[in-house]
């Protein structure tokens, strides 16, 4: 600012034109105020597309934090071990001895195996037609299989509370929904390879190990003798190891289980299948979030729109405010102000959307509600910023207004 | 000119002397051609025209909203050709109130906002102009509409408004452009009959109009055609 002398007082000074913030927000307030329908509007696309993004991140996280839940509860420490059948392998065994050796690896907490009794079915009783198995499995197992898998029941014991010697069966969930059993409060017997097996438990479904539930569960003695299954091999081993060292233990695990023929073992890992879903998820949400970004996007050229026509509509008042004595500047800050503000409720409006969705399906889903402060912050800086580049252009129109042409307007 | 010219007192209020205007084109158009006036301090002036004789051109070089071809403009002592936009600003914040045709007030404001207003660039906060806003719609005989929004008043009331919110901050010298344009005869009558008694109270008045019945009522009448001034009445005494 030059400094100047008048005539009046030879050394005084021009004091610059200048407003109070408070008059400032007003100011950028006042096309809001006057135009509420159009203003809400246009603010609407910005909170939709802020709104879609937050919900995304809401529910993504929501979804991942119950996945994590999930993950806690059923332990990423369990393998499966299972002899390969890849091309020219044939159906593939493992050695009888593969549970022992298994179980001298240091951090291998549990191990069990189960057989497959491959001649036996299981139907309701015997007067079921032999081919409506209904897609059951027998599997001979050892005492330990519960503890390893940290499963539970839902009704009876397992079979380390029964006598090994008597003709009885676990069965797992679904076995024991196909084959009709509920509840064990009335003795129940299935056939089983043309023997009556007396039902003494019913095991809870087990997530990382699917397959269990569709089998029923009998010791390898009762095997022996009621089913003359003499030569039982492993068919899958089960184990679940110190969390620390799962990826040790599991690269020694082919080695120890077939020395001759590694290539031949195929561990697993289950908890990798639901990692692998929210990985999936996450692509997905990278997806939405995309979309959010373009209704984002549009939201803001809605904006600039508005804004342009309000400059061309509001001539007559930028002439009236440069004739009060504003500047160029205060225009400009007037009209970008007003492209923030608007910006600014559709964030706001957007950010309590998306959680209010996020909110909603993620008790739909019996999930904890979780928003995270990224989405929050992110989504109100995100229209901020778009808020501010769609204002720029109008701002600089009406900065650039001549005050003269202004005030000839009508 | 010599700086010691330049900041010599005077009582003007606003002088201008040999100012031209010429606007770019085929062939140019010349909207003023070398026009000395000076307004001092406390006059009331008409400047008398007809449409396309350039008033509105002069009327916007007086209040620094459009700057000259060439010849000296000095607004309340400034030689306006020195002074870049922001201090144009400046001017016009504290030395200079305009009255226009169109009223101009923001229609989401009261009447006292939007005297409020008039002080608005000057960075004084909204308690204080209000205070003052109340006193100039005091003055211009609106008090009781103060809390009224501007787009419920009758034209003539809106008139008001505008002359209160170019009188609140005491201004060197008020522009009025065709005040009572807009207005009924009635209403414009009164118009006429307030800026006489503000004038009468001090406040430098100029107005511009295309009619002569209303320029007649005013002690200073300046005739322009075609970008020149004819006659001042001043000439005669």
């Amino acid at each position: 600012m030059a400094t100047l002398t008048s005539n009046a007082a030879p050394h005084e000074v021009i004091a610059p034109s200048r407003m109070t913030p408070a008059d400032t927000l007003r100011a950028a307030g006042i096309g809001l105020r006057t135009r509420r329908l159009r203003s809400v509007l246009s603010a609407l696309g910005i909170m939709i597309g802020i709104g879609a993004m937050v919900a995304v991140l809401g529910l993504s996280e929501s979804s991942k934090s119950d996945l994590l839940a999930q993950l806690d509860r059923l332990g990423t420490n369990m393998l499966h071990v299972q002899a390969g059948s890849g091309i020219g392998l044939g159906p593939g065994t493992l050695p009888d001895d593969a549970p022992a050796m298994v179980a001298r690896i240091g951090p291998v907490d549990e191990v069990s195996a189960v057989s497959d009794v491959s001649d036996a079915r299981v139907y309701k009783n015997d007067l079921v037609p032999s081919g409506q198995s209904g897609g059951l499995s027998v599997l001979a197992t050892d005492d330990n299989l519960l503890a390893t898998l940290q499963g539970s029941m839902t009704a009876g014991v397992f079979l380390d509370l029964a006598s090994p010697d008597y003709p009885v069966v676990v069965l797992g969930s679904v076995a024991a929904e196909r084959l009709g059993v509920r509840d064990l409060d009335q003795p129940t017997r299935v056939w089983i390879g043309g023997e009556w097996f007396t039902v003494v438990g019913i095991m809870s479904s087990l997530e990382l190990s699917p397959d269990l539930d569709r089998a029923a569960l009998v010791t390898p003695t009762a095997a022996a003798m009621y089913l003359g299954t003499d030569d039982l091999v492993p068919s899958t081993i089960y184990v679940r190891t110190d969390p620390a060292s799962v990826d040790d233990v599991r690269g020694v695990m082919a080695a120890t289980v077939n020395p001759e023929n590694p290539d031949q073992v195929e561990v697993t890992r289950p908890s990798d299948a639901l990692e692998a879903r929210d990985a999936a998820e996450s692509a997905l949400t990278n997806l939405f979030l995309g979309l959010g970004a373009v209704a984002l996007l549009v939201g803001g050229v809605g904006i600039a729109n508005v804004m342009v026509i309000s400059v061309l509509e509001r001539r007559g008042e930028i002439g009236l405010r440069r004739a009060l004595g504003a500047t160029r500047r205060h225009i400009s800050v007037q009209f970008l102000g007003e492209s923030l503000l608007l910006a600014g409720i559709g964030g706001v409006g957007g950010v309590l959307l998306g959680a209010a969705v996020t909110a909603g399906y993620a008790s739909l889903q019996g999930w904890g509600v979780l928003i995270p402060t990224v989405a929050i912050v992110g989504g109100l800086a995100a229209a901020l910023l778009i808020g501010a580049i769609a204002g720029l252009y109008p701002a600089m129109r009406a900065a650039r207004v001549s005050p003269t042409e202004a005030l000839r307007t009508l | 000119m010599t700086v010691t010219d330049r900041h010599a007192p005077s009582r003007a209020a606003m002088a201008l002397s040999g100012v031209t205007k010429a606007y770019e084109g085929t062939p140019p158009v010349r909207a003023l051609r070398g026009v000395d006036l000076e307004v001092d301090d406390g006059e009331l002036v008409s400047i008398v025209g007809p449409s396309g004789s350039g008033k509105s051109t002069l009327l916007h070089i007086m209040g620094t909203l459009d700057r000259a071809t060439g010849g000296v403009v000095r607004v309340a002592g400034y030689d306006v050709a020195a002074l870049g936009d922001a201090d144009l600003s400046a001017i016009r914040s504290q030395h200079i109130g305009f009255v226009f045709q169109q009223f101009f007030l923001l229609a989401g404001e009261t009447a006292l906002d939007n005297v409020a207003d008039g002080l608005l660039y000057t960075g004084m906060r909204l308690a204080v102009r209000r205070d003052l806003a109340r006193d100039a719609l005091d003055k211009v005989g609106l008090a009781a509409r103060a809390d009224h929004m501007a787009t419920k008043l009758s034209g003539g009331e809106r008139q008001r408004v505008a002359i209160a919110r170019a009188l609140i901050g005491n201004p060197r010298i008020v522009l009025a452009d065709e005040p009572t344009g807009n207005l009924d005869s009635a209403s414009g009558a009164s118009i006429v009959r307030l800026l006489e008694a503000l004038n009468e109270e001090g406040t430098t008045i100029v107005v511009i109009t295309h009619d002569r019945l209303i320029a007649d009522q005013f002690p200073r009448q300046v005739a322009i055609l075609d970008g020149q001034i004819e006659k001042d009445s001043l000439w005669q005494r």
